[in-house]
């Protein structure tokens, strides 16, 4: 046993220097120079400032922007720091609801929300990534049929026809790679960024 | 379900088999020794290595000498671990200001990361600082990923040497799995990851403010080189608290396809390095061929359920399928898919939230555990956790026609068949054992955060997550407790540990042993008979030891949603 100890203490700590610091500290280097903004966080940048990542969705409430899905992050309650209180789009705190298939939760809110949005545009049917969370809270993204959904609120708030917005939303709607992976979608912030530019 | 979504699923499957042979032979060479590509840029640091820890490469272990070397070498990584989570506060790389971890979760976390599990029950952005997820966790990624592919190699060599007394050298494996295999894959998958979008960076969150003026604060890190690590070592441990699901520690749609082919990469490569050992590539065909059954009937089931959706939202007048807790980039096959795989193989990432899949949809994941993770399985792990099982396959078969049960031409005999079902009880044990007990005491009681047959799932998921090394999760529990962090991390050890050291032991006691040469009385085991009654020996072992407690959890739960009934919490 004990002749194990030497190789057993010089592997962990060498080995531990080459794949805990090494590596990653290379790969940082690396990525940097290859991709420097993927490396940073893909940030977006409007007038010089930071407002988002082009990767991490934000929380839209006014009708006059395209709105995201519903988030379930929450962040500490600053009255009580045990205590967490809900904060959607929170991208220091990733998570989902966690409300299981029969949770009357998640059922009492999916009502409310389809009501609301019923309401807001009648006869047509309601896309359900509008009215369920995002497993990390932060999908940056909307379906397009979403995205159109809403395309009435939007006109009717910023005063724009409606078929120019329906233009402009097709021309953000990016489809699966190659036709084959994932789901065709729209980036809600790159969707209202080209919204307020065309309402400039 | 869609044409489309099938044809990812094949995509999928035809990408990780098309690896199968170039990955196997390449591993065959790298722990036979041999030269590869890398040699002559890695050999120099492989023998500084081995100078400077004393070891003797031609120096081979008795099975018990490689258990020790490897316990040991566990030992320390722990308390390393251990006291790198407890003194982050005062230690560098830090710049969002951590403080220390907490006794108990730095334990929890300790155990779940020698063990290859990545039970999350810290928030990656909210608990550990740059140097604990570099340090710490990126490291274990490695070494007990390395550990699992080293043991299998191990298992392997007992099949394929006749009568002799050694089973490799478990710092030689370990050295070599990590610099030829790991360290290289790793490097090119981080690359890729960056360009698809993952943060690289030692700069702290990014402070932005939104379009409405709102501010917003973007954690970023060291992610992409930690993701490449977690998914190719079938680790699983999320740099992020919403780990695969975030939208920077998995961006796009061929991120999320790249992470999936790379969770069983290695695994699967392993079935074809059994097959080159032991003389017959055919032999490590059947075996991926069995597994290859149980994974197809396990994602048929969870993309059907997902995409019928859950009965109490289809009431309220949503048709379609079941997205809460899902992304939309991914949509529902290539969540149904994720967690299928990420469950089958022992890694425990999650692109969708397991919680609030459909009670079906959540069963195939909660099964793929409890059968031991053998379908191709963590690396290492699921061909060592499948060698026990076809053990008891040929025993079973041998006690049929009443002949002394042969495998590849050694005899099995009592005692390998007692170590494979040592190996196959502690499963059961810690995850049962485990369920019964939070399910008795208020501490355990106070974990669900759903009511009624849900919240017995979600007792039971983290039990069988914890035991079997998975490290996914029903998020829902509150699982940063005294009592869970304490009993997890203990289900989590016995979990490995209890399966490693009698996979060796049946490795020592199978090389000692001479190879007998095959006879016309020989049950073949490279055809689709093996492969059936295989499938069939998994199946009833793990319905007759799980079935009820899934009866209590999902099956009841289906029942009910169907009638279109609810659980209040608190209720």
């Amino acid at each position: 046993m004990l002749t194990q100890l030497r190789p057993a203490l010089v592997l962990l700590i060498a080995l531990t220097a080459l794949t805990g610091l090494a590596y990653p500290l290379a790969m940082t280097g690396l990525a940097g120079l290859a991709f420097p903004s993927q490396a940073a966080g893909s940030i977006v940048l409007r007038d010089g400032r930071p407002v988002g990542s082009s990767l991490v969705g934000q929380n839209f409430t006014s009708a006059r922007y395209f709105q995201g899905r519903p988030s379930a992050t929450v962040a500490a309650d600053p009255a009580d720091a045990a205590k967490t209180v809900p904060a959607p789009y929170n991208a220091a705190n990733s998570s989902g609801s966690n409300l299981g298939p029969t949770s009357a939760a998640l059922a009492e809110r999916v009502g409310a929300d389809l009501a609301r949005l019923k309401a807001e545009n009648p006869g047509v049917p309601v896309p359900v990534d509008l009215v369920t969370t995002s497993a990390s809270g932060l999908d940056p993204d909307i379906s397009p049929e979403a995205a159109l959904f809403q395309v009435k609120r939007v006109a009717a708030a910023r005063s724009l026809p409606e078929p120019s917005l329906r233009d402009l939303v097709a021309g953000q709607v990016r489809g699966r790679w190659l036709g084959l992976l994932g789901e065709p979608r729209v980036n809600v912030l790159a969707l209202n960024l080209a919204l307020d530019e065309m309402a400039k | 379900m869609t044409v489309n979504g099938w044809i990812q699923i094949a995509l999928f499957c035809a990408v990780v088999l098309a690896l199968v042979r170039p990955l196997g032979g390449y591993m065959a060479r790298v722990f036979s020794g041999e030269r590869t590509l890398l040699s002559p840029v890695l050999e120099p640091v492989e023998r500084g290595l081995y100078r400077l820890a004393g070891i003797d490469r031609t120096h081979e272990q008795h099975w018990l000498a490689y258990a020790t070397a490897m316990l040991v070498f566990h030992a320390a990584g722990f308390v390393l671990l251990y006291a790198l989570l407890r003194l982050q506060a005062v230690l560098p790389l830090n710049p969002d200001g951590q403080g220390a971890v907490a006794p108990d979760l730095a334990f929890n976390t300790a155990a779940s990361f020698i063990t290859n599990t990545n039970w999350q029950s810290y928030g990656g952005e909210t608990t550990l600082s740059y140097l604990s997820q570099m340090l710490g966790l990126t490291h274990q990624n490695f070494l007990s990923a390395a550990t699992g592919i080293a043991l299998a190699v191990a298992l392997v060599r007992g099949f394929s040497r006749a009568s002799v007394r050694t089973v490799g050298s478990f710092w030689v494996d370990l050295t070599r799995g990590t610099l030829y295999l790991l360290l290289p894959l790793c490097v090119v998958f981080t690359l890729f990851l960056v360009w698809q979008g993952i943060p690289q960076t030692l700069g702290g969150a990014v402070a932005t403010t939104t379009l409405e003026g709102a501010s917003q604060t973007i954690a970023v890190g060291p992610v992409a080189s930690q993701v490449a690590i977690k998914m190719l070592g079938t680790n699983g441990g999320g740099f992020f608290n919403a780990n695969a699901a975030h939208p920077l520690e998995n961006p796009t749609a061929l991120s999320n396809f790249a992470q999936m082919v790379s969770i069983f990469a290695i695994g699967a490569a392993l079935t074809n390095l059994f097959g080159r050992s032991v003389g017959r590539e055919r032999q490590g065909w059947a075996i991926l061929a069995a597994m290859a059954v149980l994974f197809l009937a396990g994602i048929a089931i969870t993309y059907g359920a997902e995409s019928a959706g859950s009965p109490v939202l289809n009431a309220l007048g949503l048709p379609g399928g079941n997205m809460e807790g899902k992304e939309v980039r991914f949509g529902i096959v290539a969540s149904a898919l994720f967690a299928v795989v990420t469950t089958a193989a022992s890694c425990g990432a999650v692109n969708a939230m397991h919680d609030s899949f459909t009670a079906l949809g959540g069963m195939i994941p909660l099964i793929n555990m409890e059968l031991g993770e053998i379908v191709v399985g963590g690396v290492g792990a699921g061909l060592y956790g499948m060698l026990v099982f076809v053990i008891v396959t040929i025993f079973v078969a041998g006690l049929m026609v009443g002949r002394t049960p042969e495998y590849l031409g050694k005899k099995i005999e009592a005692r390998e068949v007692k170590m494979a079902m040592l190996a196959i009880l502690c499963l059961p044990l810690m995850l049962l054992g485990g369920t019964a007990l939070a399910t008795v005491v208020a501490a355990g009681l106070a974990g669900p955060a759903n009511a009624g047959p849900h919240g017995f799932s979600e007792i039971l998921y983290a039990f069988t997550s914890a035991a079997a090394n998975n490290g996914s999760a029903f998020g829902g529990l509150a699982a940063n407790t005294t009592f869970y962090n304490t009993t997890l991390a203990a289900g989590m050890l016995v979990g490995r540990f209890f399966v490693i050291v009698p996979a060796l032991a049946i490795a020592g006691a199978l090389a000692a042993k001479k190879t007998v040469p095959a006879s016309s009385g020989t049950f073949p085991t490279d055809g689709g008979l093996f492969v059936g009654l295989l499938v069939g020996v998994i199946l009833i072992v793990g319905g007759l030891t799980f079935f009820p407690a899934l009866a209590l959890g999902p099956i009841v739960e289906h029942l009910a949603g169907g009638l279109g009934q609810t659980f209040a919490a608190g209720g």
